[in-house]
């Protein structure tokens, strides 16, 4: 599978990054190199083989229902861009 | 008091203890290191009044007859970690001027074993890279050059390469460092310094930021196999805000030290004599191999059969995992925020256009196209498959031998811009990758020079848990390889 | 009403459609603390104030699970006879939005924590035979996004990330719906089932619980056609209002020789009608994968028995058991519908009532009584003990059915016990022959030209007969007695 700038673009978006006619036709290349490469993996007979879910196999803990946070609005506000009224602002969103 | 700075951590400690010099005579001396190594661009922040501040504690502590492991010991902390109030930016535009609110559970576990903070060291941008060029701040010189008269400018080696350049400078005794397919390894190996990335799970996630989740583990740098059983003592432990820490005591690593190897076997894997390696790495692989086998070990042939792949996948997995965490810089809650053109869509993308360097937004890229509609199967489901295999291999393998020794990484350190081609730099891992993608501890020693006057490293890798294995093995090699070079001071 | 066995069917200008429903039903888990984090889960509030660090997606917070969310959607799978995954496992579910603060919603996608099982609803209560069985395709627990305004402010949007990462289950019910009421009988009784498990507390008027609702149609017995799903619907009358307007919209554009657009639609209440949601190319690549900061979820034996001894009787094992009472059908499923009715009536029935006459009188008088007051039963005026007493007094003939009536307005009106209204009001229904005979004999006295029809076979005058004695006794001879004496005097 070999990718053209049309999918570049789709997946620029998917990702939400913002890219010129330029970065575009250089990111085509770079990218059919990686997948060209990691494509190898297809060698692989993997048949009857169950992807790897934990890398220590270890089982999910669980935490009870007992609230321990939150009422640290300071905290969750002080680094963003633009807070107003106890609310992170954000560009108007149409829906 | 100078020659402070060129002590181990354990030298400090003791020497601290002892009385021999206080805790403020060790922090101003790393101190004045630090400000005085500005050229080699390792700290992005420097905390000279952090380092002050816990020398006092210790020295009252002291007093007191109330001292902790890391008493008087200052370190310098990757900046991929939490520090509260201090600038936290994973090396990346899109986090310039975070101050995080929250300090990350290793960073707090040092604290409160007694460590203060000399500064925030130089990274690769969100740990991306092997070589520190594609750091927001630029790249970190290596305080070693080659020996062939010029001057080139050479890479310490990276992600971890302002931890590395840390302190085979001598501007930090130890360091905290990330290793997500070789981050404190490789940088390791190019300094001629140790460092150990333990089990998958030993040290807790918590505050650190995030690039590959299942692959993430931090470890410390240091001088010394020792000052790295040390450091780990007092970073690795459970943590219940981490869902994949360990619920497990940790072990008395310091205590535990042994080089005597007598009974262990030492795995050869065949699969890791690659094409293109200089014969020098080989040739010092081989003089390990030697090392062990004095100290007591019975070296064995071992077959790692699907090492070939671990590479490429490592290179669907990372990014697949690293597009879907990076998705949280999005301009609205802290970081950068670019307004754009066209309402949140655009201050989105425009955000992360100028937020993540050119490194960062391949990474995304091969992430969001391996996730994507129709390619799940083929690229991310067949690398978790490839990956099952590759931890069953090192399983195979534990049966005939106990810790596995090969090269570190393909090279000596390579000068600055010497490598523009990606998947020329991703090679940099091929050793170090298989031990991360099957979360086992492992560790790059220095075991010489080679005919430029480069550190080289050796690698061990362990079985889970058994990071004692990996220190006793990597103490073996040091007290026979008998690596004592230093860069000269330059800068 | 329509027969409700009857076939939904909608006329269009060619012929007959049917229209295919299914639901996917975010109900929120009642729980004190979020899905993944500390923070507490309370409706209405001040802004970010119930949002911790991991909420707010800070750079290296990590999701530990809550057990109780998942033990809340385990017994509510148990409630819907369905599958109880062992293994299950959280995906990510990466989309961007200023509401998703980590850029992905943790959610199970390939392996969810309950599969099939089946709901049963009747369309009509009073007919056995509209039973239906609806299929659940699987329930998974999520996490809740949070929450844009946009009517603050003229340029910008506010989010509130209050709400975000409280547990949701996405139950998911098969396409075996075929009509509004289906759909409107379905959710009800869901919502019942939920409410007696009190995993959820089903309001919908503060986003409890919310219908995706997808919509196709088709000709009877055809393939099923395209379908649309409309996102967020809070209401059963608007879920049904989707499904009308929603067919007859496909069907027109159908007729008309168009096709149907897979897509994401949006009710508009005040307009009566769905709209296309600003259509995004990217909105069906969500890139799911499992998410690598929490490991597979596995539960064990004990978890799963406790999940189910703690399930209550659920409203058709209650409502089979009230009919087997001698409950007519049509009152047993009224008094189970709900659960705060059901357990009210439990304890009428431990109070000693007889079932049947119990459940008359609270399906009539107390149901009437509480209409008119505007109370539920909650907050009934009368307890269910109270309520046995006034029942007993009417079962052993102490007062009459009309008596208990007014007794029941003064324990309305003035509270007291039934016994003591009774005794204080002289309200003691009477047997006493003399008595009556005496009001009887007066009666037919006056009323010559009645006694005279009645016996040439107007029969049909008993009763004014009955009625008049039984004024003139002011309701309290025992009707029985009346009946006799009546009949004897009457030849
Ligand atoms: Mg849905
Ligand atoms: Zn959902």
């Amino acid at each position: 599978m070999s990718v053209d700038t049309r999918t570049v673009r789709h997946i620029a978006r998917l990702a939400r990054l913002k890219m010129s006619d330029a970065e575009v036709e250089a990111m085509v290349p770079e990218l059919n190199n990686i997948l060209g490469w990691v494509e190898q993996l297809g060698e692989v007979d993997t048949d009857g083989v169950e992807p790897l879910t934990a890398v220590i196999d270890q089982k999910l803990r669980l935490r009870d229902d007992i609230v321990t946070d939150g009422g640290i609005r300071d905290a969750v506000l002080v680094n963003a861009p633009d807070a107003q009224h106890g609310f992170f602002a954000v560009p108007k969103v149409i829906e | 008091m100078s020659d402070l700075t060129a002590k181990t951590i354990a030298e400090l400690r003791d020497g601290f203890r002892a009385g021999d010099f206080s805790a403020r005579e060790i922090a101003s001396a790393f101190n004045d290191a630090v400000a005085g190594a500005r050229a080699l661009n390792a700290y992005t922040v420097e905390t000279p009044e952090d380092a002050l501040a816990s020398a006092d504690a210790a020295d009252q502590a002291r007093q007191a007859g109330e001292l902790k492991p890391l008493s008087g010991v200052p370190v310098g902390i990757k900046d991929l970690f939490a520090t509260v109030g201090v600038d936290t930016t994973s090396g990346s535009n899109i986090l310039k001027g975070f101050k995080p609110p929250y300090e990350s559970t290793v960073s707090a576990n040092l604290r409160s074993a007694g460590a203060g903070m000399l500064g925030k060291l130089n990274m690769d941008e969100f740990a991306m890279g092997s070589s520190n060029e594609t750091s927001a701040y630029g790249p970190v010189i290596s305080p070693w050059k080659r020996n062939d008269g010029g001057n080139a400018a050479l890479t310490p080696g990276g992600s971890s390469g302002g931890s590395a350049a840390a302190v085979a400078a001598g501007i930090a005794p130890g360091v905290t460092g990330t290793d997500t397919g070789g981050s404190i390894r490789q940088p390791a190996a190019f300094t001629g310094i140790s460092g150990i990335k333990p089990t998958y799970g030993r040290c807790s996630r918590w505050g650190i930021v995030a690039f590959a989740s299942s692959l993430d583990q931090a470890g410390p740098m240091a001088r010394s196999v020792r000052d790295c059983a040390i450091m780990l003592e007092a970073m690795a432990g459970f943590d219940p805000k981490d869902s994949t820490s360990l619920d497990l005591p940790v072990p008395q690593w310091e205590a535990g030290l042994s080089s005597d190897l007598r009974g262990k076997r030492v795995g050869v894997p065949r699969e890791y004599r690659i094409d293109g390696v200089p014969h020098e790495i080989n040739a010092l692989w081989d003089r390990g191999i030697e090392w062990l086998r004095d100290a007591g070990a019975e070296p064995v042939e071992i077959s790692l059969p699907h090492t070939k792949y671990a590479l490429p996948t490592y290179y669907i997995i990372a990014p697949a995992e690293a597009s879907s965490n990076l998705a949280r810089y999005d301009g609205v809650r802290y970081g950068l925020r670019e307004q754009g053109e066209g309402g949140l869509e655009g201050m989105y993308a425009a955000t992360r256009a100028a937020g993540f360097g050119a490194e960062v937004k391949r990474r995304i890229m091969i992430g969001t196209y391996v996730l994507s509609a129709g390619f799940y199967d083929a690229y991310f489901n067949k690398a978790q498959r490839v990956r099952a295999l590759i931890k069953q291999d090192f399983r195979n393998a534990f049966e005939q031998c106990d810790v596995i020794l090969t090269p570190t990484a393909p090279s000596a350190a390579f000068g600055l811009g010497e490598k523009k081609d990606p998947l020329a730099m991703y090679l940099n891992d091929v050793f170090a990758v298989p031990a991360s993608l099957a979360g086992l501890p492992a560790m790059s020693v220095p075991g010489g020079l080679d005919s430029q006057g480069l550190p080289l490293g050796l690698h061990l890798i362990g079985r889970e848990l058994d990071e004692q294995g990996v220190l006793n093995a990597g103490l073996a090699i040091e007290e026979r390889a008998g690596f004592t070079a230093r860069p000269g001071k330059w800068w | 009403m329509a027969d409700a066995n009857a076939p939904y069917r909608i006329k269009g200008e060619t012929g007959e459609w049917e229209v295919v429903i299914g639901l996917e039903v975010h109900a929120q888990v009642v729980s004190d603390a979020k899905l993944f984090s500390g923070a507490s889960t309370k409706f209405g509030a001040e802004p970010n104030t119930q949002v911790s660090l991991v909420d707010a997606a800070m750079p290296g917070m990590l999701p530990v699970p809550n057990r109780e969310c998942i033990r809340q959607a385990v017994r509510t799978g148990m409630a819907l006879e369905a599958q109880i995954n062992r293994w299950s496992r959280f995906d990510r579910k990466n989309y961007f939005y200023a509401d998703l603060p980590q850029g992905y919603q943790i959610s199970q996608l390939y392996h969810p924590l309950v599969g099939e099982g089946t709901i049963h609803v009747l369309l009509d209560e009073k007919d056995e035979d509209s039973a239906k069985a609806i299929g659940i395709e699987r329930i998974h627990v999520e996490q809740d996004a949070g929450k844009l305004m946009h009517d603050q402010h003229p340029t910008m949007s506010y989010v509130d990330l209050n709400r975000c990462g409280v547990a949701l289950m996405e139950i998911v019910s098969k396409p075996d719906m075929r009509s509004p009421a289906e759909a409107g009988a379905y959710l009800r009784k869901l919502r019942s089932i939920l409410r007696y498990v009190g995993s959820c507390d089903g309001n919908m008027e503060e986003g409890s619980m919310r219908a995706d609702v997808n919509v196709s149609v088709r000709r009877p017995g055809e393939q099923f056609g395209t379908r649309t799903e409309t996102k967020n619907v809070n209401s059963v009358r608007f879920v049904q209002a989707v499904i009308e307007h929603e067919a007859r919209r496909q069907i027109e554009v159908l007729e008309e020789g168009g096709q149907i657009v897979q897509e994401t639609r949006l009710w508009d209440p005040d307009k009566g009608e769905t709209r296309t949601l600003r259509s995004k190319e990217d909105a069906h690549d969500y890139r799911y994968f499992p998410d690598p900061d929490l490991l597979p979820l596995e539960l064990d034996e004990a978890f799963l028995d406790e999940c189910r001894s703690s399930l209550p009787e659920l409203p058709d094992a209650k409502r089979q058991r009230f009919e087997r009472l001698g409950i007519t059908p049509y009152n047993a499923s009224v008094l189970t519908a709900e659960v705060e009715t059901a357990r009210w009536f439990d304890q009428l029935l431990e109070a000693g009532a007889e079932p049947k006459q119990a459940a008359n009188w609270v399906v009539a008088e107390l149901f009437g009584a509480l209409n008119r007051r505007g109370e539920t039963i909650d907050n009934a005026p009368v307890s269910p003990s109270q309520a046995a007493e006034l029942l007993g007094l009417v079962a052993d003939g102490t007062i009459s059915g009309t008596i208990a009536k007014q007794v029941f307005e003064v324990m309305l009106s003035e509270g007291g016990s039934a016994a003591g209204i009774v005794e204080a009001r002289g309200l003691k229904q009477t047997s006493d022959i003399g008595a009556i005979d005496t009001e009887i004999d007066r009666i037919l006295a006056a009323n010559i030209d009645k006694v005279e029809q009645y016996k040439a076979g107007k029969q049909q005058l008993f009763g004014f007969f009955v009625g008049q004695t039984m004024k003139a006794m002011q309701g309290k001879a025992n009707p029985q007695v009346v009946n006799e004496r009546l009949k004897a005097k009457l030849g």
